[in-house]
């Protein structure tokens, strides 16, 4: 068998597989949506508020599955409750927000634990902490198409304003726009995101994927729309390498997609011709635009 | 210019506000009224209020007391009309941000654009002029933490003009700007002067104020001293607000 056969083999083999098809429909998908909202949290800075996000949807996951309601309902709830709670605490209190969120999340995932041990019959921890993207249901797909879709097309007809907001909130609320409205909205797109994402690498790791893809992209442009395709391409390429490894090796298919999106950081951060540490080339700001600057200024 | 609602009413009227942070009293009710047309100095330490006052003047801290109209108009319809232009201070931006320059003009135009934000011509012609009048049009296409300081000082006012803004509100115009790109940023801010435009500046570096400003207002939580800037910039008034023997400086000071 030659090499190409071997590679050809690699992925086909495994595609005759229902769950395997299934599998790489979820993580693609979830790997695209938390790629786009990844851009914006990078910029933002919000990978804390991404990992309280995720861990607070848990309660909602387990409630869910004890009502037999649809899990994306619950864990929008309680996504959204929290970080309304978040808010709250923090403009209430002297508290500071890192350390809201840090007591916000935890005791959102503690209440989650002591729900899903209360009923441990009807839940599986570990997938719901872990993934669990080799059983996703024909509902789970569906719930997570419909969610993406939302997720794209605000994104769609708003991406110019989330970046204003991340860019000048100052400006923003001068020329009338409310920076608190798309605050509440990129917050809103976390928590559907985080849900999208849920099924494919489980609550503990979604926070990787609403930030490594984006912060990848952030070392290798310094154009924004660059960054948002260099971003999708990141996790769409992790989602494969990853589910594929996963059959292969037999290894955690969360861990195998996270993994190889990691590696795609390293990798960046150590050769971005950009901003790598061995592959920077030039510094900021160039000579050239101080030189051009004043030269203007001595006309 | 552009005409406002009221023709006859100042660009910026601030009357007896009053602001507290907690127990902090930041502003103790301080008048401010700037006539259009007009560059009017904001001067004081740091901690004298000269942020708290901007912010009150854009909105986003709420006084106890006092109000605050700009061309004639509530503060929120002005910003709804996009009479505020808001050039930030250095180090409020994130220069690492990956936003080109063109990008950042066009940003002055998203008060009047769509739902999508998406730029007719009218907008790319407006940003265009903007770029040419502040000469960076060569300079469009680079990321805006690639530029200098006097640069980047420039491209956000070009955000003001594309936005059409009458009233420019810049917290200090020349920190992290190079002595040799001063003279372009001065002259800058005197021709958008010269057109009508009102700017209120707010600046620590008291040696560029009797050159730029036609009026300065002297600040330490209230109203220290105003009016024309050789007056305002007196050892004995600068000492009250700086509180520090400024004898022999203050020449340096007033020329």
């Amino acid at each position: 068998m030659d090499a190409l056969t071997a590679v050809v083999d690699w992925f086909a083999v495994p595609m005759q597989f229902d769950f395997v098809r299934r599998a790489l429909l979820v993580a693609v998908v979830a790997g695209v949506v938390c790629a786009v909202l990844s851009c914006w949290m990078t910029l933002v800075g919000w990978s804390l508020m991404g990992d309280a996000v995720s861990h607070a949807v848990l309660p909602g996951v387990v409630l869910s599955y004890m009502f037999g309601l649809p899990f994306a309902l619950g864990a929008l709830v309680f996504g959204t409750g929290s970080v309304a709670l978040i808010g709250v605490v923090n403009r209430t209190s002297r508290v500071k927000e890192d350390a809201v969120i840090g007591v916000v999340f935890t005791a959102m995932f503690a209440l989650g634990l002591v729900l899903v041990s209360a009923v441990p019959s009807q839940t599986d921890l570990s997938h719901i902490l872990f993934g669990n993207v080799l059983g996703v249901s024909d509902t789970d797909i569906r719930q997570i198409l419909v969610l993406a879709a939302v997720v794209l097309g605000v994104v769609w007809v708003k991406h110019r304003d989330l970046t204003l907001y991340a860019f000048d909130r100052v400006h923003a609320h001068a020329i009338g726009i409310n920076p608190r409205l798309l605050e509440t909205l990129l917050l809103g797109l976390l928590a559907v995101t985080v849900v999208v994402a849920l099924q494919a690498v489980g609550i503990i790791l979604v926070v990787a994927m609403v930030i490594i893809p984006g912060a990848t992209a952030y070392l290798l442009t310094d154009r924004f729309e660059r960054m948002l395709a260099i971003s999708v391409g990141v996790a769409v390429v992790a989602a494969v390498t990853g589910v594929f490894a996963s059959y292969h090796l037999n290894v955690s298919t969360g861990g195998s997609v996270v993994l190889a999106q990691a590696t795609a950081f390293a990798l960046a951060y150590l050769f971005s011709p950009l901003h790598g540490v061995l592959g920077r080339r030039r510094r900021r700001p160039t000579p050239a635009a101080t030189a051009a600057d004043q030269s203007t200024a001595r006309q | 210019m552009t005409a406002a609602a009221h023709p006859a009413a100042p660009a910026v009227e601030v009357v007896d506000a009053t602001v507290h942070y907690g127990d902090v009293l930041a502003l103790d009710g301080v008048s401010l009224s700037v006539q259009p047309g007009r560059i009017c100095g904001l001067l004081g330490t740091n901690g004298s209020g000269k942020s708290t006052l901007f912010k009150t003047i854009l909105g986003l801290v709420r006084a106890d007391r006092g109000r605050v109209r700009l061309l004639g108009l509530d503060g929120a319809t002005a910003r709804r009309k996009g009479l505020v232009g808001y050039v930030p201070q250095a180090e409020q931006v994130d220069w690492d941000f990956p936003v080109s320059v063109r990008d950042v003009v066009m940003m002055g135009r998203y008060g009047q654009m769509g739902l999508r934000r998406r730029p007719r011509p009218a907008d790319r012609e407006a940003v265009e002029h903007a770029l040419e009048r502040t000469d960076l049009t060569g300079l469009a296409e680079r990321r805006i933490g690639a530029l200098s300081g006097g640069q980047r000082k420039r491209a956000f006012v070009a955000r003001a003009l594309a936005q059409g803004a009458d009233v420019l509100l810049l917290d200090e115009p020349f920190a992290g700007v190079d002595k040799g790109s001063e003279a372009t940023v001065t002259a800058l801010l005197r021709r958008l002067r010269d057109e009508g435009r009102t700017l209120l500046l707010s600046t620590h570096d008291l040696a560029q104020v009797p050159e730029l400003c036609d009026e300065a207002v002297l600040l330490q939580r209230r109203v220290i001293a105003r009016g024309a800037p050789d007056e305002v910039l007196r050892p004995e008034t600068v000492m009250e607000a700086f509180g520090v023997h400024v004898q022999g400086e203050g020449e340096r000071w007033t020329h």
